[in-house]
Order: C-alpha cells, then structure tokens, then sequence
C-alpha cells in the first residue's frame, strides 16, 4: 500500500491506539493535517501551542496513557518548549510531533526553520529527525515504546515537510527488534540478593518509613504499596507527585514530606532510621539542606532509573526495577519488621500536637484559601480530579484536599510551570470525560494560559476553574514578606484587572464571583450542576495568607516553621 | 563541551583523577552533541574525546572520553550517559588498567642553525618526520600521553607553527580486565 509520509504518520498513531491529539496546525505541518480529516483520532485545537503540550500532560497523567501533542516548525516548536521541559522534570511519557523545513532547507535558515531537536536534546528522553517517509512508522512506534518505558518521559518527532509529502510503501515494525535501538533497554530483573538485603535492614529498623515518590503512581503500584505498609505497619509520606499513591485518610499514612509538607511527614524522615524509598529522587524540596538531611537514616533507594542511585543521597540498597516488582519482592522477603510501637507513639503525638492548622474562616474577613478547597473537597464526587498551577494555592490543594486514588492530582512539581493547570486540566478531562475536574489555579497562573478555555468551550470540555484570587504572585510575595523584610518587589498583580469573570464569560464560560463564604458555598455547588461548560470562579481571598507549614529554603528540615497558631511561646 | 579546569601540579594531559570511557554509540547525526550536551549540563569535565567508527557497517561509532572523576562520581557519568539511547555499551578503564595512547603533530620552524636539534628531539623521542621543506619540519609520535608531554615541552625551545593533539585512545592492558562492562 502506497501512502504519503503523512498519512503513515497520522496511520501510525492509530496503530498506537492514539485517541486525541492536541494540536495546532502551520506550515511545516500542513501535510499531516490533511489526512488527520479522516482519522478517527480526535484533533483539539488549541489556542497556543503551550496549551497543546500541557493538555497532553494532563491526559497522560490521568490516565496513564501517553500525550500526544502535535505542532509546526519554528515558533509552534518553540512555544510548546516549557511543556516538554515540564514532563522530562516530572517523567510524563509524551509524544511531540513538530514540523520542520523541507530537508533541503534544514541549515539555511529557512522561513520557520529551528532546530528543535538540538533546543530540545537536554529535555527530551529522546528525539528524532525524520530523514525518509519509510522512516516514520518506526520512529512513531520507536517514540511511544521509550516514552513510556523504563522512566518514561517525552519523545519528540521532527518531520520534514518534504518526508511528509513523500510516497512510501506502508510497513509496520512488529517487533521491538524492528525499532533498531540497539542501546535502550528499560527494563532490568529485580536482584534477589538486593531484596533480601533490604528485607534485613526493615527487619532491624526502629524508625522504618515508606518514602514515597512519584515512581509509584507511573509504575501503577499503589494496591502493592497498599499491601506492603499494612502488612508491616511502617508509616508512609507521599511527595508532591505521588499524592493520591496511598489514601490519604488511611491510618498509616502521614501526609506530604518537603518544604510545605505535614510536620509529622516531615519530622519522621528528620528522624527516621530507614527510609524506605520508592519511585523517589531526593529532592531539594524535600530534602531540604541536604547535610542535615534524615541524619540517622539507612536508605533503601528502588527505582527504576540507575542514574539516581546514589545522586543525591547514597544508597545502603539500591534495587533497580519496577516498583511493583519491588514491591511484591519486598513484601514476599519480609518475614518480620521491628518493634515499631516506639516509633508509632512518637509520630502519633507529632500528628496531634501539629495537625494541618490556619485561621478559622470569620464570616465577616476575606475568603481564606484552605477554607474554599475544602470546601470544593467537600462538594466533589469521589474520583475528582485536581490540577494546579504553581504557587501558594498549589500547596493549599496538595494539602487541604484528601487524595484517595492515583491519578486524582495533576500538577507540575519538578519544573513548577505556572500556567500548568488549566491546559492540564483539559488534557485531563479530554481523557476522562466521565470524571469532574478541577482546576485550583491562582490569578497569576491563571493569566499565562487562560484562553484555553476558549478550546475547552468549542471542544466541549467542561472543567471547572477555581482561581484562588490574592490579587499577588503569592509564593513570591510570601517569601519576601518573610525573608526579605516585607519589601515587595514586583509580586501586585490587583484583585480585577482582568475582571475575571467577564473573561471568562467572554470565553464562552460561566464566570462567577465570590466575596463571602456564604457566596462561595453557592458558587460552589451552581458550578457542581453545570455540567455542559467550562465555569470559572473568581474567589476573592486573603493575600496575607501563608503556606505553612514552611522549611525556609537554606535550612534544615529540623528548622520547619508550623502555624503561628501552633507556635509555643 | 566543557573546558577542563587547570590541573595544578600535573603535566597538561594528566588530570588528577582521569578515567577512561570507551563508549560505544550509534553512527547516527547528532549523537556527539547529546554527549557533548549531556556532559556541559550536568557539569561533567571531559579532557579530551576521540571518536570514530568502530566497524565497516559504519553502524557504530566508538567514542574516548577521557573524564575528569573530579567533577563527578564516575557512577553518575556512567549513570547519564547510558540513559542516552543512542549509546550502545559503555566500557571504563581506570588509568592502571589501560593502555592509552596519542598522535601528536607538529609543525617547527627551522633554520640551519635549530634543524639538527629539532631531529635530535625526534630521534630522542621516536617520532617520526613525516614532512620537510626549506623552512620547516612536520613531525608525528604516537605514543603514550605522558611521551607526547613530554616531546610538547621539547619543542617549545623551537618556533613552532602548528601542534595539534588528537587526545587518546585506549584499549585494556592484556594484565588485567576493565573495572566494569
Ligand atoms: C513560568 C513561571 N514563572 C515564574 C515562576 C515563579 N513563581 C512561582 S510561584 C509564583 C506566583 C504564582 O502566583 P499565583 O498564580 O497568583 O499563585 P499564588 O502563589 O498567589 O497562589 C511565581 C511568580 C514560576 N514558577 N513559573
Ligand atoms: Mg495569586
């Protein structure tokens, strides 16, 4: 069968069971979006090509299937850059396909010409440039097997206009031999001896604790885990990007470790004598000053990525694998684990004396953040999905919103991306359109990527936004207020300009205010009944509210700053 | 790529904790600036690189890289660089295991006077002349790094015009097997 190089490439990512694409046509790409009027998969047309790469993050980590982003040469490529650099730093397997100059005109800098894969070699797992129209099927099934093996991560195709419109027979690679990568092998066999040494270390632990990282949620071992910690008692942090690995309202587990984690969380891996690590990388927001870091600590370090072992933090064990794998290993060699009762005591007095803690809400005072996510928490059906940007209000909803099942909370940790949020949440509603989803964004975040929800409203993607309106880049302005003498430099963002709710009424969404916690509640519960278009609420809140508790940046985890209100005199 | 820092105390191709990499990769376009990229990124020194084909299939290419083990734990030099898919088979050799060797090329400007001196340093040196003319010589050694330093530093004395490097290769010491495969 003679096929163009476009049509094999859009038939190449049906063969890969592609259902939706997030896109933005231009030049360069023009061939590939004709036969894409055929296809079955779905094309979402986005409205700035960061917005494709980020819906197709969104879709990747709900539903665990690979994101596919597609885009032109030059600035297309360049604008979907950040989303990339994005999904490397969180290891979310996507698939970019750019466009590029004729091949002819590669290095003559061409009208849209950039080299894409050199910008993008630091922050890709892998990348290619397409020479031959033969060539295409192998590089699509070849970008999908690396993206989402091993560690997955994202592969970016460039295309050649030309090697698009070539002719080439149709040919599909059956096998992974026929991928030619002759370098790339993901998977590795769990070392018995490894694991047995691991099983004697949690046999002799006083203070075991399961560190728990995003490699959990990507290597789907949540129920092993589950299995794991209840059959041994030992305690559980989740970080940042593996919120929703372990319930949150399960006994054994103590919440968020790093800068704005619970104080149980992280006085326990302060003080514990053997973090057990899964799926995590020691990082310096979670570790904090790194010398002072779980001082009395052994590490168990399992991942499925060789080149952290011994990265940060060295490893007494360092068992490479799936997680999964590890853990049932793990599981099946731990005959019996210490006396931990000690240990319990001291953690369970940390949890009540430094609960999660800030000002009651006074119906009279501004909205307080915590107050509205739980709030929204409250309203939500079980399964909701969470995405955020980045700021204070992404640490209220890893913190105040309880996370029972994997995949229910999106959000940018390694690259802190704002803007993530919305686009993500798209991406995630795109993949599970049975599931509500909810965008905790803040005004600033909210700014960079908005007019997407123009593409969630033609495209008929109803996700619900809650921006957690402080008038500042609160993060910022958090940090100066605390360590730079209240010298606010640049962080006034003003309360309604935009007006937020004729933006995004403009956009086509329901827009809605709310002053009062009374104003909030019914907010809250007209967006639960609106179920046909995007809603946005613009919440007023208070801009002097702070994220603790806080480890300053610089210091030890042992210098963690509670709530005021928990603060001895 | 990264520019080594000055090793203080030790001659010019010796770094104070060198180790070899004989990294095998695929001939594909671009692998050596992701080896290049990967190594500027993360901090990596490299001291000197060599590359070129490893088989008539011209399949593969062979890479040298000689490391500086100071500017990070060799376990994460390796780590990286097999996490780059177009890098087939690392092998590393410590310097005692190793038999490392380099061609030196070199160009000196001579007169009546310096000629005889200059083919004494060849001679001296087992260098070979591979060009003459009126003016100038063009001599070669292949040998090992410490021998190339060493006839470098002879030939300062003389006008040079060019003296290129090609930075070492190296092969396992028949003695003794590669740390690590
Ligand atoms: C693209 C980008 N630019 C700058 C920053 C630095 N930064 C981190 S949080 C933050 C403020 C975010 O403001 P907002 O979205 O209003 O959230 P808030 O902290 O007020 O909840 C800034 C500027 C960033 N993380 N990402
Ligand atoms: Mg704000």
């Amino acid at each position: 069968m003679q096929l163009t190089g476009a049509q094999a490439l859009i038939k190449s990512l049906e063969q890969m069971g592609v259902d939706t694409i997030f896109g933005l046509p231009g030049g360069a790409i023009l061939p590939v979006y004709d036969p894409l009027i055929d296809s079955s998969i779905r094309h979402i047309l986005v409205r700035h090509e960061q917005g494709a790469g980020h819906m197709a993050e969104g879709y990747a980590m709900a539903t665990g299937r690979p994101g596919v982003a597609m885009v032109t040469s030059g600035p297309g490529a360049t604008n979907i850059v950040t989303p990339i650099a994005n999904a490397h730093m969180d290891s979310t397997p996507l698939v970019v396909i750019t466009g590029q100059v004729p091949t002819a005109n590669i290095g003559t800098d061409a009208f849209q010409e950039c080299d894409i894969t050199g910008i993008t070699m630091g922050i890709t797992k892998h990348n290619f440039l397409v020479t031959t129209a033969h060539e295409i099927p192998r590089a699509v099934a070849a970008a999908f097997y690396i993206a989402t093996t091993g560690r997955p991560g994202p592969v970016l195709i460039d295309v050649p206009k030309d090697v698009t419109q070539a002719m080439m027979e149709w040919w599909w690679p059956e096998t992974i031999e026929d991928l030619d990568l002759p370098g790339y092998h993901p998977e590795s066999a769990i070392d018995g001896s490894l694991i047995a040494e691991a099983a004697a270390l949690i046999a002799a632990a006083e203070r075991p604790l399961l560190y728990v990282g995003g490699g959990v949620l990507k290597s789907r071992a949540s129920a092993e885990l589950l299995a794991f910690a209840e059959r041994t008692n030992i305690p559980v942090v989740t970080t940042l990007m593996a919120r929703g690995a372990f319930p949150d309202s399960h006994r054994l587990h103590l919440g968020m470790p790093g800068m704005h984690g619970m104080y149980a969380a992280v006085t326990a891996m302060q003080q514990s004598d053997l973090l057990i690590t899964l799926g995590a990388r020691f990082d310096d927001r979670v570790t904090g000053r790194l010398d002072g870091f779980a001082p009395h600590a052994k590490i168990i370090h399992a991942d499925i990525d060789a080149a952290e072992f011994n990265k940060i933090r060295q490893a007494d064990v360092a068992i490479r694998g799936q997680i999964k794998d590890t853990l049932l290993a793990l599981d099946a060699a731990t005959t019996h684990v210490g006396d931990i009762a000690p240990w319990w005591k001291t953690i369970d007095a940390w949890r009540d004396e430094f609960p999660l803690a800030y000002d009651p809400q006074d119906p009279a005072a501004q909205l307080r953040p915590q107050a509205i996510i739980e709030a929204i928490a409250a309203r939500a059906k079980p399964g909701t999905i969470v995405t955020s940007g980045v700021g204070q209000h992404q640490m209220w909803a890893a913190q105040h919103w309880q996370y029972e099942i994997p995949g229910t909370w999106i959000n940018s940790g390694g690259a802190g991306t704002m803007g993530f949020g919305v686009p993500a949440a798209i991406g995630a509603k795109a993949g599970h359109p049975d599931r509500t989803v909810w965008c905790i964004d803040g005004d600033g975040c909210f700014q960079m990527t908005a007019q997407e929800l123009v593409t969630a409203r033609a495209e008929g993607i109803p996700i619900k936004v809650a921006i957690l309106n402080n008038a500042y880049l609160g993060m910022v302005r958090q940090w100066q207020e605390m360590f730079y003498e209240e010298r606010y430099s640049e962080v006034y963002l003003s309360p309604d300009l935009p007006d937020y709710v004729m933006w995004a009424e403009s956009m086509g969404c329901v827009g809605l205010r709310a002053r009062t916690m009374e104003e909030a509640i019914a907010a809250i519960d007209l967006a639960n009944t609106i179920n046909d278009v995007p809603v946005v609420i613009d919440f007023r809140t208070d801009a002097s509210e702070k994220v603790f508790p806080m480890v300053p940046s610089g210091a030890t985890n042992d210098e963690i700053l509670v709530h005021p209100s928990q603060r001895g005199a | 790529m990264a520019v080594p820092e000055p090793y203080t105390g030790v001659t010019s191709s010796s770094p104070v904790r060198h180790h070899i990499l004989s990294v095998l990769v695929e001939n594909k376009a671009g692998v050596l600036a992701r080896i290049a990229g990967l190594f500027a990124r993360r901090g990596f020194n490299i001291y000197s690189l060599a590359v070129a084909p490893a088989d008539d299939s011209q399949r593969f290419s062979r890479i040298t890289i000689v490391v500086d083990a100071e500017s990070a734990p060799l376990e994460q030099i390796r780590g990286q660089l097999n996490k780059l898919i177009n890098v087939v088979e690392i092998k590393d050799l410590a310097p005692k295991e190793a038999l490392e060797r380099e061609l030196l090329l070199a160009t000196v400007e001579v007169d009546e006077e310096t000629r005889q001196a200059v083919l004494d340093a060849v001679a001296q040196a087992n260098a070979a002349i591979v060009d003459v003319n009126d003016t100038s010589v063009t001599l070669m050694l292949a040998g090992t790094p410490a021998a190339c330093d060493a006839l470098e530093r002879q030939l300062e004395a003389f006008a040079q015009i060019e003296l290129h490097r090609t930075g070492r290769v190296a092969l396992p010491r028949l003695s003794s097997e590669p740390t690590r495969n």
